[in-house]
This record gives structure tokens, sequence and C-alpha cells, in this order.
């Protein structure tokens, strides 16, 4: 049982969240002045790892340097990378084991957590077998961190069952660019985003989720090129929108295939191209013929005129880039929606070249290098098949062990969870992931949690999933740490260790190997015996090499020297590979690009009378993922110190509502209350909640848990409410900003 | 040595307030932004403007002060009050046709943006231009953002009589050469 052991407002008294308003000793004490040392490192904060400077003395991140020279950023940074350096030496910061008993947590030596840890799995895995255990990584990790919690988790403890919270992020894209392309990665280098002649962004607030992004966007207006948006809600890049396609939540692909249906009907696909470079074209073409504009209109809410419009456009560009994230692949068809989006513009031949392309927006910190290289359930290092049987043999090897020791494919993320429901999972392993804020329905995961004989957290603060740990071993921040990640573009980079951790905390990669070695037994320690990340990420650079994702020719120098590398890059003298599909061949044998027809499905909580809004969520921009550590940072809670629930001026005159009225959202999960902001920036059949908070404000709690039957995304982005004006919700302190706060 | 100019572009601003947490960074002004973002209305749309110092030639803000306590440095750069004559009445406040400048009680001193002199004094840009994601504020050789840009940079602008030219430039539609704010225009009155 890991009932949380004291209530959340004594667990938030004693382990946060707090909020960090100034630098260590004040603003006005030590880290006034210039600091001895400026580290060139990268923000830990989103995919697009812009390069930073952190300022530190004496062991301490006391401030950040814009880094000009990095060519990604050029110094450009948002809020969170600006503040991000407040999250060091907080007062929240786990410095010492915690085991859970009945009164709270209590602390204890890392000998005794570990070994707590071990008996705890072991004692499992002893009476229900190697399966009924766990392990959960997630995508901030560096890509050393990512890798071993792969082989710890199949080496170790020798269980299927790995997988991550970039099941939540990049899944519905990875699928089809597999399929499609051979390979899961964005094919284009940022910098071809202000070559484009017309820019398709679909389902990706690019100004608050990739805020740098949008520099890249504004310079592609700035060169004539037309911006078209498609959102449920107009978000601050639709300011400078030629077109605005203000989509209906869930319903993305029948605008997709209307689109498709046009260029077909007008007869402006790419033939020449298609021919050459494609297989399934007519199968494509086929689907798209039922769909005339008239009829996803329908559907989608977009005018035909619109729909028709966007397709010539596209059609008619010498080069056009479509941009897509979570919008698009929150849903259970998010693999059909990135698939029509694929298809669309390869029918225009738009691929391969300077300003043409699809390409995703990796959301998550190292959400391209965390799935690359081994916490992916079904994934060995090298963006390599676990049920390749060359690719089988090849990691086994390395990793010393036979290949039918290697275990098979295991469940997904919220797959663990049913099982965990369903008594097939006992023990858990967690760490860089917080499944209480992020993960659909609320009250089911919570219960799951609960339920589990042996429950291990390694997280610098006490998550709110923390709270249901037995074990909580105080792990590292990413400047405490070197390793690599790999950014949106397919960039690899190089994170510094800024500072050492905390005296207590313990870095993440000696947590893992120690458990490795200690999980491992007589037969195992020795795979783990790593002293450095440097090591671990040798091993990885083996491991990966051969493979799609193949880093064997990327080491730490290059990185430096080069201000980073893009994989593929097999050998130390291969210059790294920026755009993918250059001539039109893919990394399939036959170098073609595999179309796949996209049939239209209904999603997986659709309205009714008793539930006729759509609710979609999102962030803001001022926060990260589930808040663990953002909701510590002061200022950028001060900038959105509380969820608010956007609904349009229609929809909220017939409730009743004001803008500052408490709303209450009820959907078949349950009821949630939040602050309205009524707005006529989004559509009026729709509300929206961000989702980064805990809770009573937890958005979370009112999503489903309908997954798309290939990649298992949650469908986060479409559920079925209603509302009602309601009352503050009990025990709410206002949590409005304060002026001048210090 | 080459001319640099401060460029504000209210059309890219996406409200994300980078410009104003790096600002409260600032190793002089220490936790306190010089600068804000406001909605130009939130309820209607997501238009977002940065305000920062203009930095007028010949600036209201000094020329309105009892005490003499703000001063430009020679290349144009209109600093904070001088904090020995200052006597914090909020003249410059009241003055100042941009909304620039705030008292800030607890330094008994009005202070504002200062284009970040310790920064540009060491060939640093100004710290907001240099974070600014969607670069609504840049900073920027003299003459690159007509070629980068489509826009047109003016730096005059007439209110009512007066009319200011400034050393800091607002991307204006192509073609117009002067913004023209006549307050009468914007006055609201209760006519029976």
């Amino acid at each position: 049982m890991a009932h949380p052991p004291r209530s959340d407002a004594d667990l938030i008294a004693e382990f946060g969240p707090h909020l960090a308003y100034e630098p260590p000793g004040g603003w006005h004490g030590p880290s006034a002045g210039p600091p001895p040392a400026l580290v060139k490192t990268h923000c830990c904060f989103c995919g697009q790892q812009c390069g930073i400077q952190l300022k530190v003395r004496d062991n301490q991140v006391i401030g950040f340097e814009p880094w000009e020279e990095f060519p990604f950023n050029r110094g450009m940074l948002c809020p969170k990378g600006v503040r991000r350096y407040l999250q060091d030496n907080h007062r929240d910061r786990l410095t010492a084991p915690l085991v859970r008993e009945a009164g709270g947590f209590r602390k204890t030596t890392w000998d005794d957590a570990l070994a707590r840890t071990v008996r705890g799995l072991q004692e499992i895995q002893a009476a229900h077998g190697k399966d009924a255990v766990a392990v959960l990584g997630g995508a901030s990790l560096t890509s050393e961190k990512s890798y071993l919690v792969g082989k710890l988790a199949r080496v170790a403890l020798g269980t299927r069952h790995v997988d991550y919270n970039g099941r939540l992020c990049m899944v519905s894209a990875g699928v089809p660019y597999k399929h499609t392309f051979g390979v899961d990665r964005s094919p284009n280098p940022w910098s071809d985003i202000p070559k484009a002649q017309v820019l398709f962004i679909i389902g990706a607030n690019i100004a608050e989720c990739a805020p740098i992004t949008t520099d890249y966007v504004w310079r592609c207006k700035d060169a004539g090129g037309t911006l078209i948006v498609a959102d449920p809600r107009a978000t601050p890049i639709t300011r400078k929108a030629d077109l605005f396609l203000p989509v209906r939540p869930g319903t993305d692909l029948a605008m997709l295939l209307a689109m498709l249906h046009v260029i077909v009907r007008d007869g402006l696909e790419n033939r020449a191209f298609l021919e050459a470079h494609t297989t399934g074209w007519a199968e494509v073409a086929a689907e798209a013929a039922a769909w005339d504009p008239v009829r996803a209109a329908r559907i989608c809410g977009v005018p035909p005129e619109a729909i028709e419009r966007t397709a010539h456009l596209i059609a008619k560009a010498e080069r056009a880039i479509l941009l897509h994230a979570r919008g698009l692949e929150h849903h259970s068809k998010g693999v059909e929606n990135c698939q029509a989006a694929i298809n669309l513009m390869l029918a225009c031949g738009h691929i391969g070249r300077e300003g043409a392309g699809v390409m995703m927006v990796t959301g998550q910190g190292n959400g391209q290098g965390g799935r690359e290289h081994g916490q992916k359930c079904d994934q060995l290092p090298g963006q390599r098949s676990i049920s390749d049987p060359a690719a089988r043999a090849h990691v086994a090897k390395i990793w010393g062990i036979a290949p039918e020791e290697l275990p098979g494919a295991g469940l997904t993320a919220l797959e663990i969870v049913e099982a965990i429901h369903r008594g097939e999972i006992r023990g858990l392993l967690l760490l860089c992931f917080n499944p209480m804020v992020s993960l659909p329905d609320g009250a089911y995961v919570r219960a799951a949690l609960d339920k589990l004989a042996h429950f291990t957290v390694i997280d610098f603060f006490l998550s709110e999933t923390a709270h249901h740990a037995d074990v909580v071993l105080p792990g590292s921040l990413q400047e405490e740490e070197e390793g690599v990640v790999c950014s949106a573009e397919g960039r690899v980079i190089h994170i510094q260790r800024a500072v050492t951790p905390p005296d207590g905390a313990r870095a993440d990669t000696d947590i893992l190997c120690e458990l490795g070695r200690r999980l491992g037994g007589a037969h195992h320690a020795d795979k783990f015996a790593f002293a450095s990340p440097r090591e671990v990420f040798d091993e990885l650079r083996r491991a990966s090499a051969g493979g799609v994702a193949d880093y064997g020719g990327i080491t730490y120098e290059r990185i430096d020297r080069e201000l980073g590398l893009f994989w593929p890059c097999p050998t130390e003298d291969h210059p790294g590979t920026p755009r993918l599909f250059e001539g039109g061949r893919t990394y399939h044998v036959d170098g073609k690009a595999h179309l796949e027809a996209t049939p239209w499905r209904e999603g997986g909580d659709p309205l009714d009378a008793e539930f006729p809004i759509h609710l979609t969520t999102g962030r803001v921009v001022s926060q990260y993922l589930s808040g663990t550590q953002t909701r510590r940072i002061g200022p950028l809670v001060d900038q959105a110190p509380e969820p608010r629930l956007e609904l349009h001026p229609t929809l909220a005159e017939a409730h009743g509502i004001a803008d500052g009225d408490w709303v209450e959202v009820t959907t078949r999960r349950g009821a949630q209350t939040f602050r309205a902001l009524v707005v006529r920036t989004i559509r009026p059949d729709t509300v929206f909640v961000p989702y980064h908070w805990p809770g009573a404000r937890s958005a979370n709690r009112l999503t489903h848990r309908t997954m798309d039957p290939r990649s298992k995304i949650p469908e986060f982005k479409s559920s079925a409410c209603r509302l009602a004006k309601g009352a503050p919700p009990p025990g709410t302190r206002r949590q409005l900003p304060i002026a001048g706060a210090s | 040595m080459i001319a640099y100019q401060f460029v504000i572009d209210p059309s890219r601003c996406i409200g994300c307030r980078s410009c104003e947490n790096a600002c409260a960074e600032c190793d002089t002004h220490r936790g306190v932004p010089m600068i804000h973002v406001d909605f130009v209305d939130r309820s209607r749309g997501i238009e977002t403007v940065p305000t920062i110092c203009m930095h007028c030639t010949d600036p209201t803000c000094a020329e309105v002060c009892p005490a003499d306590a703000i001063k430009q440095t020679e290349d144009g750069v209109v600093m904070s009050s001088l904090k020995p004559r200052c006597i914090a009445c909020s003249n410059c406040v009241l003055a100042c046709p941009f909304g620039v400048p705030k008292m800030v009680v607890r330094a008994e001193q009005m202070m504002k943006c200062d284009m970040c002199f310790d920064r540009t004094s060491e060939g640093l840009r100004p710290m907001c231009a240099t974070v600014c994601p969607s670069q609504a504020l840049s900073y920027r050789p003299v003459g690159e953002v007509e070629r980068e840009r489509r826009d047109t940079p003016i730096n005059e602008f007439v209110f009512g009589q007066q009319v200011v030219t400034t050393k800091v430039f607002l991307m204006a539609p192509e073609g117009t050469e002067r913004v023209a704010i006549d307050v009468a225009d914007h006055v609201w009155e209760d006519r029976p």
C-alpha cells in the first residue's frame, strides 16, 4: 500500500512547492557582481534546448548570461530559461533519502534506502515473476541517463516493462515517421523554416511551448512567406497569420483529408515526385476522394474556402513546411493525424529540400534523444526495434548477455498503470516523471499508485507522485551532471556539469549504476561499472552504431567544437546530417516514402446532450510540463499563478459566467473548478485548461484514458464536458500575483 | 565601430515576458524590471506590446523635472533619476508621453530603462533585446532592419502639438513616416 503518509497540505508544508525569488544570498548578497565562471550549457526546459551560460560561484548557480554564439537561439531565451537558475539552491531540494512511515517521510542513509528498494523489487519479482516490476523514465533525462534506465530495466531487473513520459509527447509522430521514412526525427533543421514560401502550423502553440521558434516563423514572414495556423485557439503566433483555421478539437484529420481531396481533384499533386519516391499514393488519393471540403467543414468547423485556399497555397508553392506538435498528436487517432500531414506534404513533393518538409516540434528537454537509446518499451539503443533479431544480437553482445536473456517489448506508460490496477505489475521504479499531474484520469492514476507493493522514486524535489513512494532517492538536476541531449531539430548537444549535487543528493547516473550493481547481483554487477557519464556515452555510441540514430562519430569534444552535431553521424570524420531525405531518399531499403491511407474515426470521449462542450488542454509559457521545477520558481508562478479556463463570451453568456468567475467543469471522470478567462480567442464550442497543476487545480483529473491504438498516446486534446457557474473550491487560497513580491 | 540601434516591433510580440524577467536580473536594479508587457485587450485578442524607454532626443521627463535629476549620456541614453537630486515628485511619470518612468517607492526615486548602459558600454546587447524570443525587441547594426524586414522603422511621434523624436525606433506599416496621436481623438466626454 502506497498511500501518502500525511495529508497533501502537510506534505506541501514540508516539501513545497515553495517559491524561490532570489539568487543565493539575496539580490544584494554575494551573487551581485561578476561571477568567477560562466558555464556554456543548455536550458533544461523544452525540446529546443537553447544555449545558455550559467553563472557559477562557489559551486552554486547564481544567475544566467545569454550565449549569443550558439547558432540555434543566438542568445534568445524564454522566461523559463531566464529564471531556471532559481531551481538551484532551492529550499525544497531533497538532500537525504526518504522512507515512508506511518507518520510521514523519515530521512535515512543511502545504504538503507537502496537496500529497501532492492529488497522491495526483488521480493515482488521472486513471488510474481520478473515482469511484475516496471520502470518509468522521462524525456528530460540526458541520453546517458535514458540509456541506463533501459539497460537497468532489461539487464539488472530483467523486466520487459520500461517506458517513459515521452509516451505523452512525440509517439504519435514517431509511428508514422518510422512507417513512412524509416526513421523517427524531424527531417529538417530549424534553419529551413525561414526559407519556406508557405508555412503551415497545425496543433502547435509555438509562442508558448517553443518560444524561440517564433523568431524563425517571423523571419519566414519577413522573407515574404505565407503563414497558415490551424488551432482551436488563436494562440499568439496567429497575430501574424495570413490564414487562421479554427479547427474543432479532434477533427484535424477531416480537415487534412479535405486538403488532400482538393489537391487530387484539381490535379495539383506532384506526380513525378510521387512516382519516383513514394509507394501507397493510389490508396491515399482514393481515401481523399470522399472528403470534399464541405463534408469536412461540417465536421471540423473550418470554412471550405479556407481548406481550399490552404491546399492550393501548399500545392503551388515550390517550398512549403508543415510544423506540428501535440495538438495534432494527442488524439486517439494521433497517428493518422500525423500520417495525413505527411501525406499532404509528400503529395506536393515537399521533403528533403531546403525550406521544404514536414517537421514535428518535440516538446520535452531531451524529447528526441530520450526516445532513441532504450527507455522506450519497444526500442533498443540507436532507435533499433526490440523485435528485430539482428538488433537484439547487436545490443546483447555489447551488454554482455545472451540475446535470449533480453526481454521483448513491454507495456507503454499508461498501460503500465492499467496493469498495476489489474495486479500484474506490483513494483515500480520511477524517475523524471510526475504521472499524478501528467497522466489522464488523475483519480485512476492515484488509485494505481496506492496499489503498489513497492514504489521507489528518484527525484530532486518531492513531486506529487513521490508523495506515494515507499523510498525516495534524491537525484540530480540537469546542471549537476555531464551528458548529451538531442534537440528538436536532431542536433546532439553537450550538457555541462556546472555544479555538483548538494551534500546528501547524488548524481542520477551514480544512483542508476548503484541500483544496477545491487539488482544485477553477481551475474550482472559488472555491466554497471561506469565511472562517469562519459563512459556511459562511449558504450551508448557503440550500441547505437549501425542503427538508425547512429551516434558512432559523435564525441563530447566534437560537439563543443562544432556547436552540436546532427545524427546520423556514424564516424568521427562524418559531418552529421542536418537534413534528412535529400534527393527524396528515405531510410527504407527501397529508398521510398511509404504513404498510408488514413480512415476517419471518431474520438474516444464523444460529445452528447449531457457533455456538449469540447475540453482541450495545453501549456502556458511560464510553466514546464508537470511543474515539478517551474511551480517552485516564484516569478514564473506569478506570471501564471493558477490554471484559467478559457472560454468564448457567447459560451460564457449562455452559462451566466463572467470573466474571473469560478466555473465547475464536469466530464465523465469528475468535476474540477477553475476561474474563467472570457476571451474571443477560442472556438465558442470549446474550453481550454492548462495542465501543469496537481490536485484541485489539475486539468488531467478531467481527461480520459483513450489511447491511440498504435502510439498509445492518450487523447488529452479532446474530452467532452459541461459547464456550470461554481463556487471557489474548498480551501482555495487566492493565488494572485503579488506586486513587487520578494 | 558599427553603430547599433534599438528597434521595437510590437507586431512580433508574443507576450512571453522574457524581457521583463531578464530585465529584473540586471546587476544595477536587481529584482525590479524597468520594462513591461501589456495585452492590448486580452478579452478580444492575444496581441501584446512591450514598452521600453524610447530615449527621446529632448526627453520630456527631464524637461519637467523640478530637481534637474534626469540626465542623458553623450550618446543619447536617458538615465534613471540621480538619487541625490530626485525628490520623488513623479512629474516625469505623469509627463512621459510613452508611459515609461516608474516611481520606485522602496528606492524613493524614479527608475527607468537605461538601455542596459552597463552592457552596451562593454559591447554587449541590452538584455531584453538579447533574450527576446520573437525579436520584437532587437538591437542591431543601423540599416540592417530595413534590409531584413518589410515594415518601416520610424522615430518621430506627434502627440497633439508636441513632436517627439527618439533614439529607439518603432516598426510601423510600410511607408509610414511618423506616428501621430491626437489625444483629443481618444478623450471621452459625456455629451447630453
